[in-house]
């Protein structure tokens, strides 16, 4: 972490940043944040740690609209979401200077909670083989690493970086999951066992729009329901309301352009996982239009927002059922 | 004092079904919220916090408020009715009993909100004292005592044992109905609990957080500090620290379109929504930090200035736990704090 911050300090020293984009640390260890440094000084308080999840691409929109350049560090999945940015021209790449940083596998406060700990002081996090050793109040307990990781690392897309101006420190490709198994475990199920499995989890909705509003594909200047125009406004009318229109309209609003970051299922207070819409779609783009991974690069087209004379008909997506 | 088994509860929660509806911790899709009870329900007492407060009780999320249409040329409206049936809010923690009695400075002053009035007049609070309280609690910075919560009836699980003591009227009626499934109890095992758990509080992190400089007074020494500018950033502009706070008391209303109607209906707002508090010239907050500002100068100085000093920050660290920036009320009474000003 030392590396990080001294080399930050250089490029702000050197004046070829004016700011630099990283996770500032909080009262713990877990309860770091999204935060801009302008100085030495300010960066005494960065920190990098298992607990930086976030992912600081979406921060970027408006970082692009400052005075100079601001240096952003990017974890290899982080990558994916600045490219798309890119591609969507909701980000400038002369504004950024990308530091690619490593990424052993990053944590979820809550699934430290899940595994019966109460409390969470500080947690020794040495690699993600190892044991997470969590201080409470109560003494301390010990937890896998791996149990401990965020759904999105156990699914990791690899430990590349997609974009980046130089890279810092080591990753660790942490997958050890499918990335589809569960998306096809939901396909196999009958329509009532879906509706169920959807209706529990959606019923958890408070429609905080933590998914929308972290999800960097979400980029809309004005998003539709903000809108107090339409009856679509950003507030709950009805308990069936969010099941049937607002994750569902954002799924196929995101689908081709969603890398599957992981950020919506990362912020939701109620544990939904929505990345499974997403990677409903994912999965079906591939079937119907070949592999595809949104993020990729800044300039392959994506496949909903390109023509091909051998796309697929959209009869023969309605014959699957 | 008087005492149920723990094995014994779902005949407790039977008894109370047969006289009124039933709201507790259950467990849904592996989340903990108050929710209705009924033999299949997974009644969860270990989860310390819910994830939503239990103010949905009192004050929904979303509730139509009436409706109307046209009939024969006329304009028909028709009123909700107002609850009438008894209800038992059960599992209440300390902080959250606070956070009701925040909710009855707004709702029961004049004029009353009758909808907010009935669900009060028919609801009883058993609170449930809190045995492992967690690092993000700071319910003892407000006064309270999650040892020895308010409440119509209280309650402490000690082993395999749910002690339970009526407080007031209501708590005294609810009791005399169950009183068939209580026994005598010992009032030394809950002294002893409260003083297990009153040393936990002590070892929190912020058990001891000073308030210095909050309160009426902050509106106007606290509202153009710099500080503001340096916290709001990471704020992602979600409600996520509205929706499961349990004083948050704004709300929005709103007409639906039926289609052969109009169906106006109430429902939680939130001042971090680029909406909030939209009039017909516009909006008088235009930037993300004011919007910031709006939450904790309420919590702080707003509410106070308005209800002889009573905080409408409880302490239940649930926007602690669950911002999704790691943004909270802790964080910026401690950046004041840092700043002097």
């Amino acid at each position: 972490m030392q590396e990080l911050i001294a080399r930050a300090g250089a490029l702000l020293q050197s004046g070829e940043v004016s700011r630099v984009l990283g996770w500032r640390k909080g009262e713990h260890v877990w309860d770091v944040e999204p935060a801009f440094f302008h100085s030495a000084e300010e960066l005494s308080e960065f920190v990098y740690n298992g607990f930086c999840g976030a992912n600081l691409s979406k921060y970027m929109i408006e970082a692009s609209k400052l005075e100079g350049k601001t240096l952003v560090f990017l974890k290899p999945c982080d990558t994916y979401s600045f490219n798309q940015l890119i591609k969507e021209h909701r980000v400038d790449r002369e504004k950024a200077y990308i530091i690619g940083v490593g990424c052993k596998g990053k944590l979820k406060i809550e699934n430290i909670d899940a595994a019966g700990i109460l409390d969470v002081q500080g947690a020794d996090y040495p690699d993600c083989s190892d044991t997470l050793t969590v201080k409470t109040l109560y003494g301390d307990k010990e937890v896998s690493y791996a149990s401990a990781m965020l759904e999105r690392c156990h699914v990791c897309k690899g430990k590349e970086h997609k974009i980046y101006d130089e890279l810092m420190g080591e990753s660790v490709d942490t997958c050890d999951a499918d990335r589809f198994a569960q998306v096809a475990a939901i396909e196999a199920m009958s329509p009532e066992e879906k509706f169920a499995f959807f209706q529990s989890e959606l019923s958890k909705c408070i429609r905080c729009n933590a998914c929308r509003n972290v999800c960097p594909a979400c980029s809309c200047r004005k998003c539709v329901f903000d809108s107090n125009k339409f009856d679509s406004a950003q507030k709950a009318n009805t308990t069936s309301f969010e099941e049937k229109m607002f994750h569902i309209i954002r799924a196929f609003h995101v689908a081709g352009r969603c890398t599957d970051c992981g950020e919506c299922s990362r912020v939701c207070p109620q544990g939904i996982p929505l990345h499974l819409f997403n990677r409903k779609f994912i999965r079906d783009i591939n079937a119907l239009y070949g592999e595809f991974q949104a993020g990729e690069d800044a300039e392959t087209k994506g496949p909903l927002t390109s023509f091909r004379t051998d796309d697929v008909e959209p009869g023969d997506a309605g014959k699957r059922g | 004092m008087l005492k149920i088994n723990r094995n014994d509860l779902p005949s407790l929660f039977a008894a109370i079904r047969q006289e009124s509806d039933l709201y507790l911790p259950v467990k849904t899709a592996g989340k903990t919220n108050f929710a209705a009870w009924d033999e299949t329900a997974q009644v969860d007492l270990d989860t310390l916090k819910t994830v939503k407060s239990p103010k949905d009780a009192f004050f929904p999320q979303s509730e139509n408020l009436y409706s109307c249409h046209q009939e024969g040329g006329k304009t028909q409206i028709v009123p909700e009715t107002l609850r009438e049936e008894p209800f038992v809010l059960f599992g209440v923690r300390g902080c959250d009993v606070r956070g009701i009695q925040v909710l009855d400075k707004v709702f029961l002053s004049n004029p009353v909100d009758s909808y907010y009035a009935a669900r009060r007049e028919q609801g009883t609070v058993v609170s449930f004292a809190c045995h492992a309280p967690e690092t993000s609690c700071f319910c003892k910075v407000f006064g309270i005592d999650c040892a020895d919560p308010e409440g119509d009836v209280v309650t402490w699980l000690v082993g395999e044992e749910l002690y339970w003591q009526p407080k007031t009227e209501k708590g005294e009626a609810l009791t005399a109905k169950v009183r068939h499934l209580l026994s005598e109890a010992d009032e030394a095992v809950v002294a002893a609990e409260q003083t297990a758990i009153r040393g936990i509080v002590e070892k929190l992190p912020y058990s001891n957080l000073s308030l210095e400089g909050w309160g009426g007074e902050a509106a106007k020494t606290r509202f153009d500090s710099p500080v503001w500018e340096q916290l709001y950033k990471p704020c992602l502009a979600c409600g996520t620290c509205t929706f499961v706070c349990p004083t948050c008391q704004c709300y929005d209303i709103k007409d639906y379109d039926t289609g052969s109607g109009v169906q106006r209906f109430r429902c939680w707002d939130s001042c971090m929504y680029s909406d909030f508090t939209m009039m017909a010239h516009g909006n008088n907050r235009t930037s993300q930090m004011q919007r910031f500002r709006q939450r904790f100068l309420h919590k702080l100085a707003y509410f106070p200035a308005n209800n002889d000093g009573m905080f409408s920050c409880v302490g239940c660290g649930r926007c602690v736990d669950k911002c999704p920036s790691h943004l909270n009320i802790l964080k910026v009474i401690k950046a004041f704090a840092k700043e002097g000003v």
